[in-house]
């Protein structure tokens, strides 16, 4: 590895962990930070298919309310840095994916606690007029967020490749590796189950069968279910509407729509 | 002189939006981030009176969270809001409190199945399938997709929120957010029901019986070609509404996840799983 790579390396890491926490652009996702690793590395293939991969795994982890998922930053990162510049398996890399994205989420919830510092400098700010102040305390919970990443990035890409960690890595035994990779192939349900539960939406539930029998007995493909659900999600919105129009109707205007959605975020 | 909030200080608030999320804290969470998010707005309105410029500031670092892109929208109301009442108007710290506590809950009951419940999983599960072949289509389609609906979704949130103020308020409340929740739903469950089927790979080649039929060929039936010819992927979807039971108890994901990966390993070792 090149000096060069070496600081693209930790430059694309602290840009994963500053995702990890903001979760706008999504450079925190496995698809895009192991591509962009391989793409540092040399070797954007690998890293696309291990993005890809983990992405699966990693499809219901989601920050919502309070709540917080497993850490796809440091996962993804570390675990791209290993298998590409280890030479190692894909299997090899969801091994490590897992417990790299549990020790992540304990990092995320210190430093999370570590920022409710800032807010109390925060509110001193204000009390001073000192609006530049509070920017200084946001970028420093941003920070220490990207340092969270790229300092275990840094670690390991001083150390993968080396003849230690390799022997430690072909030392996993291979019923373990493909193991895995045969788990890697229905892992995804665990995602599927987070993003169900999340919607929290019993009476909706016939269209996942709907779109589960489809599956089963057709060739349709994904776009082609996006546009089957737009249909039914119009003709949904269609009864939902003459049901609250009747109700409206019957009595004046007592129903307030969004009382039975679950706020989520408030929990 | 009345005092105006202009479109490049609306700009300066979505840029920052893009960083609402940046020093999230388990005490207030995304509260410095909404503070920083309408500095822009604050500086300009109040900057003929420190005292009301300080206490504006420390009003909107009070708790926040809601789903980030959906802030947006808060972020516009508040900042017409502020402008009312930099220019006299009777507007008090309760009545902007008020319309921000009023606004988190519903905006994260419709941005979360929007968001996180549909739009991700959807595009991730279509970048993720085209990058396991190894092309750079699939995370490009993730990211761009994403982000261009996302920027959209911020942009307009700003400038909607500006421009319609309060009245926005009881838009939230009423029926049309409640379509555009459950239809997207709809559309979520769908993709999802669609997933579980195509998305997943589970083969059990355990031989259950074996035979020389009539003709004289080799007949052999394992686990998985009889759970084909009654209902094939049956299993995921099984497994799937077991990890929903096991989350609804409280089961750590990260644990579930573990227990799968146990499963596979012992399915491969004893010839269930291949």
């Amino acid at each position: 590895m090149t000096t060069i790579q070496f600081i693209l390396l930790i430059v694309v890491a602290a840009v994963a962990g500053m995702g990890s926490v903001l979760d706008e652009c999504q450079f925190h996702r496995p698809l895009v930070a192991c591509t962009l690793v391989g793409l540092v590395l040399g070797d954007i293939t690998t890293g696309i298919i291990l993005g890809g991969t983990l992405e699966m795994l990693a499809l219901g982890w989601m920050n919502v309310g309070a709540a917080m998922a497993p850490d796809a930053a440091l996962a993804s990162v570390v675990s791209a840095i290993l298998v590409i510049v280890g030479h190692q398996s894909i299997g090899a890399g969801i091994a490590l994916a897992v417990p790299l994205a549990a020790a992540g989420q304990v990092l995320t919830i210190f430093v999370r606690t570590i920022t409710v510092f800032f807010q109390h400098l925060a509110d001193k700010f204000a009390l001073e007029g000192n609006a530049f102040g509070i920017e200084m305390c946001h970028i420093g919970g941003l920070l220490l967020q990207g340092i969270r990443v790229a300092v275990p990035a840094a670690i390991v890409a001083a150390v993968a490749g080396t003849d230690t960690v390799n022997a430690m890595l072909a030392s996993i035994p291979e019923v373990i590796t493909r193991g895995l990779q045969v788990s890697g192939g229905f892992i995804v349900v665990v995602g599927y189950a987070m993003v169900i539960n999340m919607m929290n939406a019993k009476s909706l539930m016939p269209y996942f069968f709907l779109g589960f029998l489809i599956a089963v007995f057709t060739n349709v493909n994904l776009i082609g279910f996006g546009a089957i659900g737009l249909i039914c999600a119009y003709f949904h919105i269609r009864g939902l509407q003459r049901e609250l129009n009747a109700a409206a109707a019957g009595s004046t205007g007592s129903g307030d729509g969004l009382d039975d959605i679950d706020d989520s975020e408030l929990m | 002189m009345e005092k105006k909030l202009s479109k490049g200080d609306l700009v300066s608030i979505f840029i920052r939006s893009n960083f609402l999320l940046g020093s999230f804290n388990f005490e207030r969470m995304q509260a410095i981030g909404f503070c920083v998010s309408l500095i822009p707005a604050l500086k300009k309105l109040y900057k003929d009176d420190p005292e009301e410029y300080k206490r504006s500031l420390k009003r909107h670092l009070e708790f926040f969270n809601t789903q980030p892109f959906l802030a947006t929208p808060i972020m516009g109301i508040i900042a017409a809001m502020e402008e009312k009442k930099a220019n006299g108007a009777e507007i008090g710290e309760d009545t902007l409190s008020g319309v921000k506590v009023g606004l988190i809950g519903p905006l994260a009951g419709v941005g979360d199945p929007i968001f996180w419940g549909t739009l991700r999983p959807v595009l991730a599960a279509l970048g993720a399938g085209i990058a396991l072949t190894g092309s750079i289509v699939g995370p490009l389609i993730f990211f761009v997709a994403f982000n261009v609906i996302r920027l959209l979704t911020n942009w307009y949130g700003v400038m909607y929120g500006y421009d319609k103020g309060t009245e926005l308020v009881n838009e939230v409340g009423g029926n049309r957010m409640r379509y555009l929740t459950e239809g997207s739903s709809v559309l979520g469950l769908l993709v999802m029901g669609a997933l579980v089927a195509k998305w997943t790979t589970v083969n059990m080649p355990m031989v259950l019986s074996s035979y020389t039929n009539s003709q004289g060929e080799q007949v052999v039936t394992t686990v998985q070609s009889l759970l084909d010819s009654l209902m094939p992927g049956i299993v995921p979807m099984l497994m799937t509404f077991a990890c929903m039971w096991l989350l609804k108890k409280g089961v750590n994901p990260l644990v579930i996840i573990l227990g799968l990966f146990a499963l596979g390993i012992v399915g491969y070792a004893i010839g269930l799983f291949a």
